[in-house]
């Protein structure tokens, strides 16, 4: 593996051919879909029973959703900064890790957003027991929540390959990048259950 | 060796099939109205897989018993017709089998499953729960009393958590431990579980459903042969798994009447 | 040909330390063994599980002594009860499924050979694939965990059905703790295998050698590819399910628990859920699951028996696009374990025309192996045996399926000894010859040195002939009615069927005794087996161009070459009888 250091006005050195074991991130996707749907089939199961009910997206839901779809710009940005599709200038490096950590925060938001809607939840009198929606509702949230923190572990370690490293490999950030829009596109598909089935 | 494994393999098909062939190991007396139609699809499918194992069988010791151990320098040569013939042969041999099978086949099926009970079948509720069947007949109102699983209490005897103070239709209810139905009369069995999974399967009756918690499952059936036969429970539901079952009485008009009358009076 | 040589930029350095060389190894080849072993020990908790068992229906009163001092509340006095029959039953079936026929012949074998037999240094994400390990691993220790508390293991089976496996311990004995252990194992067995499914299709796709095209694979790479991509999906579905099932369990939901359930004199607090959904998911796993487990036997035999006859098989083409297809149908055939659950039956005729279909590609690769055998010349040893003796079970488990396939039958036979035969011919016998085979036939690459020959046949004839004496009267049983699950045999038409059940028993005794034979053949080889050369087998693949055992970058730093398909036998070639796939040697009408 490539750790080459170089000063700050030329672009970090990714490495790895622009093909290689790049079918793994799209691999674990298909895994993570299918897991999504088995969720999504229980739902459709479930839901037939006399005691589903209804319970309201709590509004914030909304305002989580926009800052997850920023977030997914800022990632967007950080990876043709990264593969050099903007053209470099001096303190680009900054700029960088700049775009990444903006990344990283808009996702810790998005999931501080998720606690919030929990939050309301619970002050409706809505736990995770209480009826079937309210159940769904904590299982999808919660699990996709997880799915996201895994992501920001992901882009942490590549703030650190970045940072300290100042070296990447091209697949971890291609990868890194299709998990990340993945994950907006997975609750996109969950809002839509969330606000029409639940 | 080669020799050894096509005479060993050979002595093994035969042997396997023999208790087949004599009848060693049957289903006992078909006593139900659809079981002619299970019992001859089982026979059919015997004949075909039976003739298929002892075929592939006896073809896989002939050919490592000639193909095997074989002289030095011996020239290897292919099956004319090749893997087309496989496929073909594959084809034409399962494809009709399946076809045969599984088009006939659903007669039998149909029988059991997509025949509506007869309105005038004896209606009997049967309750299945770690580890006892009990049985309920709805009595001269007809009518079946409401559960209550609250109210159930096996000290009293209360299987099905009847509450005949507050229920009228419970009130003459008959609850046993038998299940005793007349011959040649069509019974529609409701059935209904008070815990977990059970299942209701009566061999000579040539039928076997799950109970579900949570969900009204029923059979139909009609019995053609006075007998006691035992139903037993086939899905796991904890230790007494093993011991859990019942009998059914089949018995003739006359009998059923007097076995009720006396039921009746126990209550 | 696109070039994936660079993608050998990620690779390992040789490792260096004991930890990082045998316990936390990158090296794929340590992986597999890790893995191999572990099923080597899963192999055998399971088999002596199941010789309690066996013992107990035939002499249910007998004390086993020892017993009652790993099971103080199953076995006091060493006389197993009802539940404790349960327990071991569950476990033995936990283990055999998932920690035996996941792992050894995907697992173990695929992980070390699918990368050789590509022309790869390893895996494409060495780090996921020590970690897939290990999460199996952790996956065994805390599924073994439930033997030593003090309600023990779960009594719902393999299958954990629910409301059993969800209500908890009022249920009944190890359905408290022991479900749980049972549950959270399972869950993260499910990562494990999804990691190392990940890296199978990944290395598949991305790290092929030069000129190894997908169809100059042998047929076990490709059975690897296909379970992989199987396995990827199917534990996409049991990872849910089983925390659909945990929370339930532990945390008051109800997905699988309806109302009004009295259990143990108690009323269940739980309202709404479905038994059915628990398996419906259940059973989308589990029945890929089981072409998980037995496609890389398929690949195994067909490799094996492609070297032992020394001529092609009559078309590799045609065996891989079968495998594809049962890989293909297996989704379509899972409601075939619930034709009398209660569901809808207009469904049940609808999965038993798939289920009847998947005959006719697993009858195409029957029939291709023996039609391939006519005119062969072929090698008689133990691995070329358990091959052969494979093709023999595999029809055998196979046609009773055919009756299990029809649902009117089913009625009859759901529930009886006839599943629990066709099910052990298949998984419990055909399978695992194929890991035999792979074994006696592998062992030489693995470790530089042969198995014992004379051992290895003795072996091979105690089990044919045993796993047939074992296994064929189950089918006897049932078709008589004699219900599955049961810890003794209390039914008025059971008695008769006694003498049977006790001929089952001494030959699951003799033939489980003879196993020790291969266990001491493995471990004695290994450090005493004569020397073995880079191709003992004279074979064609690119795991016998590199030394027996292959260095830790398989191919030494050099980047293989492939010209060939690995079905070159029966030619005059320049080293024999064949021609090696790195060779470059010219093959007239290839």
């Amino acid at each position: 593996m490539s750790t080459t250091i170089h000063s700050p006005a030329v672009l970090p050195r990714l490495a790895g051919p622009a093909k290689g074991s790049e079918s793994g991130i799209w691999i674990a996707l298909f895994a993570i879909t299918m897991s999504f749907a088995a969720f999504t089939s229980a739902l459709f199961i479930r839901q037939a029973s006399t005691d589903w009910t209804h319970i309201a997206a709590p509004g914030v839901l909304f305002a989580s959703t926009a800052v997850l779809l920023v977030s997914s710009f800022m990632m967007e940005a950080s990876r043709r900064e990264l593969e050099g599709k903007v053209a470099s200038k001096i303190h680009e490096q900054g700029r960088r890790l700049g775009f990444v950590a903006a990344t990283v925060l808009l996702g810790l938001t998005f999931v501080a957003g998720q606690y919030l809607a929990w939050r309301n939840l619970r002050a409706q009198g809505l736990y995770l027991a209480t009826n079937p929606n309210s159940s769904f509702f904590y299982l999808l949230t919660g699990v996709h929540a997880l799915h996201v923190l895994g992501g920001i572990a992901a882009l942490l370690y590549l703030f650190i390959q970045l940072a300290v490293r100042k070296s990447l490999r091209r697949n971890l950030l291609r990868g890194v990048v299709v998990y990340w829009h993945f994950m907006a596109a997975l609750w996109l598909y969950l809002l839509v259950v969330i606000c029409v089935r639940l | 060796m080669g020799k050894l494994f096509g005479v060993i393999l050979t002595i093994i098909a035969l042997a396997s099939a023999y208790p087949i062939v004599t009848h060693m190991y049957v289903q006992p007396v078909d006593i139900s109205t659809h079981g002619h139609a299970i019992d001859e699809q089982l026979a059919d499918t015997m004949a075909e897989a039976g003739l298929s194992f002892v075929l592939a069988q006896l073809l896989l010791a002939f050919c490592v018993w000639k193909f095997s151990n074989r002289k030095e320098g011996a020239k290897v040569f292919h099956l004319p017709g090749g893997a087309k013939l496989m496929v073909v042969a594959a084809f034409i041999l399962v494809g009709t089998e399946v076809l045969a099978l599984g088009v006939f086949g659903q007669k039998a099926w149909a029988a059991v499953y997509f025949t509506p009970p007869n309105p005038d079948a004896l209606q009997v509720q049967a309750q299945a729960g770690q580890f006892a069947f009990y049985f309920r007949y709805p009595g001269p109102d007809g009518k079946f009393g409401a559960l209550h699983p609250d109210k159930i209490d096996e000290g009293n005897q209360n299987y099905f958590g009847l509450d005949p103070a507050n229920d009228v239709e419970a009130r003459d209810d008959v609850v046993t431990a038998e299940l005793a139905i007349p011959v040649n009369r069509e019974i529609h069995l409701l059935m209904h579980s008070k815990d977990v999974g059970h299942s209701f399967y009566v061999r000579e009756l040539r039928i076997q459903q799950d109970f579900v918690p949570g969900l009204d499952l029923s059979l139909h059936f009609t019995a053609t042969q006075a007998g006691h036969f035992e139903i037993l429970c086939t899905q796991l539901c904890g230790l007494g798994h093993y011991n859990m079952k019942a009998y059914l009485s089949v018995l003739s008009q006359e009998d059923f009447d007097k076995w009720m009358k006396q039921k009746v009076s126990e209550q | 040909m696109e070039e994936a040589l660079k993608s050998q930029a990620h690779v390992h350095a040789p490792a260096e330390g004991f930890l990082w060389k045998y316990v936390f190894s990158l090296d794929h080849k340590v992986i597999a063994k890790q893995y191999y072993a572990l099923a080597l020990l899963s192999v055998f908790v399971g088999m002596g599980l199941s010789w309690l068992m066996r013992f107990h229906l035939v002499w249910p009163n007998a004390k086993i002594p020892g017993l009652e001092l790993i099971a103080k509340t199953g076995a006091p006095g060493g006389i197993i009860t009802p539940e404790y029959y349960l327990s071991l039953l569950t476990m033995h079936g936990t283990l055999m499924v998932f920690f035996v026929l996941t792992n050894a012949p995907f697992a173990g074998f695929g992980n070390y050979f699918l990368p050789i037999q590509i022309g790869a240094e390893d895996m494409a994400f060495p780090r996921f694939n020590m970690m897939s390990f290990w999460t199996t691993f952790v996956a065994f220790v805390v599924l073994i965990a439930a033997f030593f508390i003090p309600d023990g293991p779960p009594i719902s089976g393999w299958t954990a059905y629910a409301p059993l496996s969800a209500i908890g311990k009022d249920a009944g004995p190890g359905l408290g703790w022991g479900q749980n252990l049972w549950v959270i194992a399972i869950g993260i067995f499910c990562i494990g295998q999804l990691l190392g499914s990940l890296n199978f299709i990944a290395t598949t796709l991305d790290l092929r050698a030069k000129g190894m095209t997908l169809m100059r694979m042998p047929i076990s790479t490709w059975a690897w590819f296909i379970t992989s991509s199987i396995g990827l999906l199917a534990f996409a579905v049991l990872l849910p399910a089983c925390v659909l099932l945990l929370l339930d369990r532990m945390a008051g939901t109800s997905f699988f628990i309806p109302s009004g359930l009295v259990v143990s004199d108690r009323l269940q607090n739980h309202a709404g859920g479905s038994p059915l959904l628990w398996q419906h998911l259940f059973w989308f796993f589990g029945h890929p699951e089981v072409y998980i487990a037995i496609l890389p036997a398929v690949g195994i035999v067909s490799h094996v028996l492609t070297n032992s006859l020394r001529k092609p098989l009559l078309s590799a083409k045609v065996i891989i696009y079968s495998m594809m297809s049962i890989g293909f149908l297996s989704w379509m055939v899972w409601g075939h374990h619930m034709f009398v659950s209660g569901m809808n039956p207009f469904s049940s005729l609808l999965f038993s025309f798939p289920t009847l279909t998947i005959t006719i590609p697993a009858t195409i690769i029957t029939l291709i192996w023996l039609g391939s055998l006519y005119g062969a010349n072929i090698q008689i040893n133990s691995a070329s045996f358990f091959a052969l003796g494979f093709i023999s079970m595999f029809v055998s488990g196979g046609v009773s399926g055919f009756f299990l396939a029809q649902p009117s039958i089913d009625i009859y036979l759901h529930a009886t000894y006839f599943v629990v035969g066709h099910f052990h011919m298949v998984m419990g016998v055909a399978a695992i010859f194929a890991i035999f085979s792979g074994t006696y036939f592998w062992f030489p690459k693995m470790t530089g040195r042969m198995m014992n020959e004379t051992l290895g046949m003795l072996h091979f004839w105690i089990t044919f002939v045993g796993t047939y004496c074992i296994f064929m009267p189950f089918h006897y049983l049932g078709l008589v009615g004699n219900v599955r699950r049961y810890s003794s045999f209390v039914d008025d038409f059971m008695p008769a069927l006694m003498p049977l059940h006790k001929f089952i028993t001494i030959a699951a005794l003799t033939t489980g005794a003879a196993q020790f034979i291969f266990l001491f053949n493995l471990v004695h080889s290994r450090f005493r087996g004569k020397l073995a050369s880079a191709n003992p087998w004279r074979g064609t693949s690119l795991e016998w161009s590199v030394p027996s055992p292959p260095p830790w970058n398989n191919f030494g730093g050099a980047h293989p070459v492939v010209y060939h398909d690995p079905y070159q036998y029966g030619l005059k070639g320049s080293t024999g009888d064949f021609v090696m796939q790195t060779s470059p040697e010219q093959i007239l009408n290839e």
